[in-house]
């Protein structure tokens, strides 16, 4: 997101690939919305015990007022409702740790927390850790350690790797390991992620970014 | 997607109790397990009850007599790094600490811990299994690789919390509280053996929760660990785990406690060990002669017979770390 977008008057007027995938992720949330204010049926009506509550989300220093179901989990409206679509679903049932967040500054499943849980509270999504364009430290350290291949457990890893060093900031080979054991990667990058945390770990301690 | 419920957050534990004592109401602590459940259609709830409003089940304090009082709520990796916990009672440290991952630590609650559901995959799957009202335990005579070997009769579940041991070798007690008040159970009356009801992991009545967990003030010497024998090294359920505490008075044992996880329904104690250590040093010959007998009496299935050997073994790391 750019700098506009942050300060909240975000027109994506066709600049950043981020922007481009935030304006047709917006697209499809308007389309559910749509189809949502039909009518309910008799078995829609029957269900209403469990009707949306109007809470305020903190995500990424920004206030969300907005209406979630009980069900709905924060995964979902981190991606679904509110266009956060760095955080992944993975296997959505807390084993994976692609949907990893923070929460006051501590790493959990977004898969398993329900939306209505994390009022309140601090969100911070992968999106939270770049300044616009730029690239936070962990995740310039997964770019300079080759710390991927597909990609798509990226995302967890790195908010892992935030939530474990903001807890131990000098962390051992052990610790990492150990630390980063809730993410699971099918590519198998396993040595270069650990490469990369105690790159950021090392630079910190160093007085480097952040 | 999961199943509609409707969800209340009460800031008192009497709104708390009152709202839970509504038919279909479940508690929602953590929500690692509840979730998890719902999603799977392990049961259903019409109704969620959040004690994530109620601070006052939160936090480790010392009690008067220099025990401990542990707050349903506290977390696992609370529990793990609390300073107290780790200088006295390392073993339930050691536990909180092998438990899951580190994200399923930080949500996840003792007292959810200790209230889990089994993790059997015939009760998490798509099976009318003994435990869920149908008629069989499907693990008798189909994949029971990480089934019970000792005390399954009915339904060979294992308990899964990693922390139910080292309560339990710590002699703790469970305070619960409910609509007809407050009451405290030790803990090795708190689970239910199959053989008792194999409808039920524990003595929660409904509407009651767990509200704190006492430990009492560590004996005279004692020591203790948690032996946590996995699949790989993190992130997974016990094969079999030994959660010991010994105390010594002079050269020889006093007091001697070795509780298994992995091996049954409930956690499981070999009192013919312990006595095997009470009265001797804690030396090789000690602990071999206890580690012979920590798996007697074990009555394994057709597929895991391995943890037999793997009681042994994790019996025998647990108590070589404080020998």
């Amino acid at each position: 997101m750019s700098d506009q977008c942050k300060k909240g008057g975000c027109d994506h007027s066709g600049v950043s690939r981020r922007g481009f995938l935030t304006t047709m992720g917006v697209g499809a949330v308007a389309a559910a919305a749509a189809g949502s204010a039909l009518p309910a049926t008799a078995e829609q009506q029957k269900a209403s015990a469990a009707e949306p509550m109007t809470i305020g989300l903190s995500v990424n220093g920004r206030k969300h007022r907005l209406a979630v179901e009980p069900r709905e989990t924060l995964l979902a409206v981190l991606r679904e409702r509110l266009g956060f679509v760095g955080t992944k679903p993975g296997c959505e049932r807390g084993e994976c740790g692609a949907c990893t967040v923070l929460v006051d500054g501590v790493t959990r499943y977004a898969c398993l927390t329900l939306a209505l849980e994390a009022e309140g509270h601090e969100i911070t999504t992968i999106e939270g850790l770049a300044r616009g364009e730029e690239l936070g430290d962990v995740q310039k350290a997964f770019v300079e350690e080759d710390a991927l291949q597909c990609g798509y457990c990226t995302p967890g890893q790195i908010m892992a790797a935030e939530g474990l060093l903001r807890a131990n900031p000098s962390p051992t080979l052990d610790d990492v390991r150990l630390g980063m054991s809730g993410n699971l990667c099918r590519c198998g990058a396993y040595g270069h992620i650990f490469k990369a945390v105690e790159r950021v770990a090392r630079a910190r301690r160093e007085g480097g970014a952040k | 997607m999961l199943p509609t419920f409707s969800y209340v957050r009460p800031t008192s534990l009497a709104q708390a109790i009152r709202e839970l004592s509504s038919p279909g109401a479940r508690a929602h602590a953590g929500g690692t397990d509840v979730v998890g459940c719902l999603r799977d259609g392990v049961y259903s709830a019409d109704k969620l009850v959040s004690l994530s409003g109620l601070a006052e089940l939160r936090g480790v304090s010392r009690t008067a007599s220099g025990g401990l009082r542990i707050g349903a709520l506290t977390t696992l990796a609370e529990l793990a790094a609390n300073p107290l916990v780790r200088e006295k009672y390392r073993v339930l440290a050691d536990a909180a600490a092998a438990a899951a991952s580190p994200q399923l630590r930080n949500q996840g609650t003792l007292g959810g811990n200790l209230c889990q559901r089994p993790r059997c995959w015939y009760f998490r799957g798509d099976f009318e299994c003994l435990r869920k009202g149908g008629g069989t335990c499907f693990a008798a005579e189909g994949e029971n690789q990480l089934h019970a070997i000792f005390g399954g009769e009915s339904c060979f579940m294992v308990h899964p919390s990693d922390t139910a041991p080292a309560l339990t070798a710590l002699d703790a007690a469970v305070s619960l509280v409910g609509p007809g008040g407050a009451r405290s159970v030790p803990i090795d009356a708190f689970f239910v053996p199959p053989e008792r009801d194999f409808m039920r992991e524990t003595v929660v009545e409904p509407g009651e929760i767990v509200s704190e967990i006492v430990v009492p003030p560590p004996l005279q010497g004692a020591r203790g660990c948690y032996s946590k024998l996995r699949a790989r090294g993190a992130w997974d359920f016990a094969l079999v785990g030994a959660a010991v505490v010994v105390a010594t008075r002079g050269a020889s044992v006093s007091h001697a406690r070795i509780v298994l996880s992995g091996v049954a329904a409930i956690p499981w104690r070999v009192a013919k060990a312990e006595e095997l250590l009470v009265g001797h040093a804690l030396d090789d010959a000690t602990i071999e002669r206890a580690v012979a007998k920590a798996a007697e009496g074990a009555t394994p299935m057709s597929g895991n017979e391995y943890k037999v050997a793997l009681v042994r073994g994790a019996v025998a790391e647990a108590l070589g770390a404080l020998g």
